[in-house]
């Protein structure tokens, strides 16, 4: 049994494998939190809005999303999307028919209607006096967004946030079932190639938890330095 | 502008949650230098009074007038009386500056921060010239070698001394003062009382929400007397607090133990 490991392991092209598929996860979880956070700030103010004609569309995206499985969302995206009528004609087909960009739509989305609920919930948590005395000392309400509510409300993000990051590094192995190369897929290949399963996920597995610890330790840093505001000293 | 030009004006202020009445027809005029003193007890109106001045509540009726400048209203759709003109309410708002009884200092932000906040982002005066002022303002409260710290990090007297800090920065015709040591541990009141009695002397302008009777007694020019939304008494505080006319006010100043 321990052969077969250090064959594996002394054969470079493994850890090739190993590397393009971390590569492949990174990007992909990378740019769905980045595209996903940048969609949900404008969403979480509009989530926030009185006017219900603004925020239940908002709710029920946020909802859907976040009631059903990714993998579901996926499927829907990937599968669903190249059935409908005509859409192979079109321009959006050159990129739906790689399997790289349903599955970035589809973790985007749910990225986003998770970090919009995040930070709808911190917005709203800003402290009433610190709005008020933003009123009083003169600040419309473009300004006490701007300099007040949401400087506040990201910072109290930033736990919540940490979650999500590696939430979504976790769920982006199911990536791996719309034939993405990505980490997980790793894994499978060493297990195919040698069949060895133990091996092959192990290592994949080692990955991913370096990952998390490297996103845990960025968030650390990030809370010390955002949020010592709010801890006792 | 000529001397007679009061500062702030309010004129027959009404205000009403829902069936309830809370302010019944105040008026009040603030001339420059005026330290004017609210006091009444509990549930008297003299808080909304206040927060009608800057708008922060909107009288039901009534007006507001700074400096001669009167703000707007309009009715909006469903009936309730809104400012006709927000960007007027932000400028004159930028003209009043208040302490608050919770002190409200941006939490995310330090002393310096905080104070330097407004001038820079409402006023549009230049980060190094409000810097250079929040200096002398933080030396006036005696706050200068806290101004890094963030206002969880200090005690309520040192927060509201930083929030008064933050009102002088606006350089305000008029400060308003919601009781500023109501949430503060006894042994702290001093330091804040002290800092406004200063102010007073300067000659600031000042309205003050206040529970301190000594603070109204000896520093204010005129001191009014709320009682269940109208104003009971008013007058110089020699003559309010020595010969007051009304039983309402015999009883308040009586000592209640």
């Amino acid at each position: 049994m321990f052969e077969s490991t250090l064959e594996i392991f002394s054969n470079p092209d493994t850890y090739q494998t190993y590397w393009d598929g971390t590569v492949v996860t990174i990007q992909m979880v990378f740019l769905s939190l980045l595209i996903g956070g940048v969609i949900a700030i404008p969403l979480a103010i509009l989530r926030t809005s009185k006017n219900r004609w603004i925020n239940t569309p908002i709710w029920t995206f946020t909802y859907l999303f976040r009631g059903t499985p990714l993998l579901v969302q996926l499927y829907m995206i990937y599968y669903g999307v190249a059935l409908v009528e005509g859409i192979q004609q079109t321009f959006w087909w050159v990129i739906l028919k790689e399997a790289f960009y349903p599955c970035l739509i589809a973790f985007t989305l749910n990225t986003a209607a998770y970090t919009t609920e995040i930070f709808r919930g911190t917005i709203e948590t800003t402290p009433r006096g610190e709005i008020e005395a933003a009123k009083a000392y003169g600040m419309n309400w473009g300004k006490r967004m701007q300099r007040i509510i949401l400087p506040s409300a990201f910072r109290r993000a930033i736990p919540a946030y940490s979650n999500e990051v590696i939430f979504m590094l976790h769920a982006s192995a199911i990536a791996s079932t719309v034939t993405i190369a990505d980490l997980l897929n790793a894994g499978r290949l060493i297990y195919a190639r040698y069949y060895a399963p133990f091996d092959g996920f192990i290592f994949a597995g080692i990955i991913y938890l370096c990952l998390t610890f490297g996103i845990l330790a960025v968030f650390k840093q990030l809370e010390r330095r955002m949020l010592g505001h709010l801890q006792p000293r | 502008m000529s001397e007679d030009v009061a500062a702030l004006v309010a004129n027959d202020i009404h205000k009403q949650f829902g069936d309830h009445k809370v302010l019944k027809g105040i008026s009040m005029n603030a001339r420059k230098g005026d330290v004017i003193s609210l006091i009444g007890s509990s549930g008297s109106g003299k808080s909304t009074f206040l927060r009608c001045m800057n708008l922060l509540e909107i009288p039901t009726s009534g007006d507001i007038e700074v400096h001669g400048e009167t703000i707007d209203f309009k009715t909006d759709k469903r009936g309730n009386r809104r400012p006709a003109n927000m960007r007027q309410v932000e400028q004159m708002r930028s003209r009043l500056s208040m302490v608050f009884q919770g002190f409200n200092l941006w939490s995310h932000m330090t002393v310096m921060q905080n104070i330097i906040e407004a001038p820079v982002n409402v006023l549009g005066i230049s980060k190094a010239e409000a810097t250079e002022r929040a200096k002398e303002h933080l030396n006036r409260v005696g706050l200068y070698n806290r101004k890094d710290y963030y206002p969880a990090h200090m005690s309520g007297g040192q927060q509201q001394r930083a929030a008064i800090a933050r009102a002088l920065a606006m350089n305000p015709e008029v400060m308003l003062f919601d009781e500023p040591t109501s949430a503060l541990d006894p042994e702290l009141v001093g330091e804040v009382l002290k800092v406004m009695r200063g102010l007073a002397e300067e000659g600031r302008t000042m309205i003050v929400v206040t529970h301190e009777m000594s603070f109204a007694k000896d520093v204010s020019n005129h001191v009014v007397y709320l009682h269940e939304g109208i104003i009971e008494e008013q007058g110089k505080p020699k003559d309010v607090f020595e010969n007051p006319s009304s039983n309402r006010m015999q009883q308040f100043l009586s000592p209640k133990y």
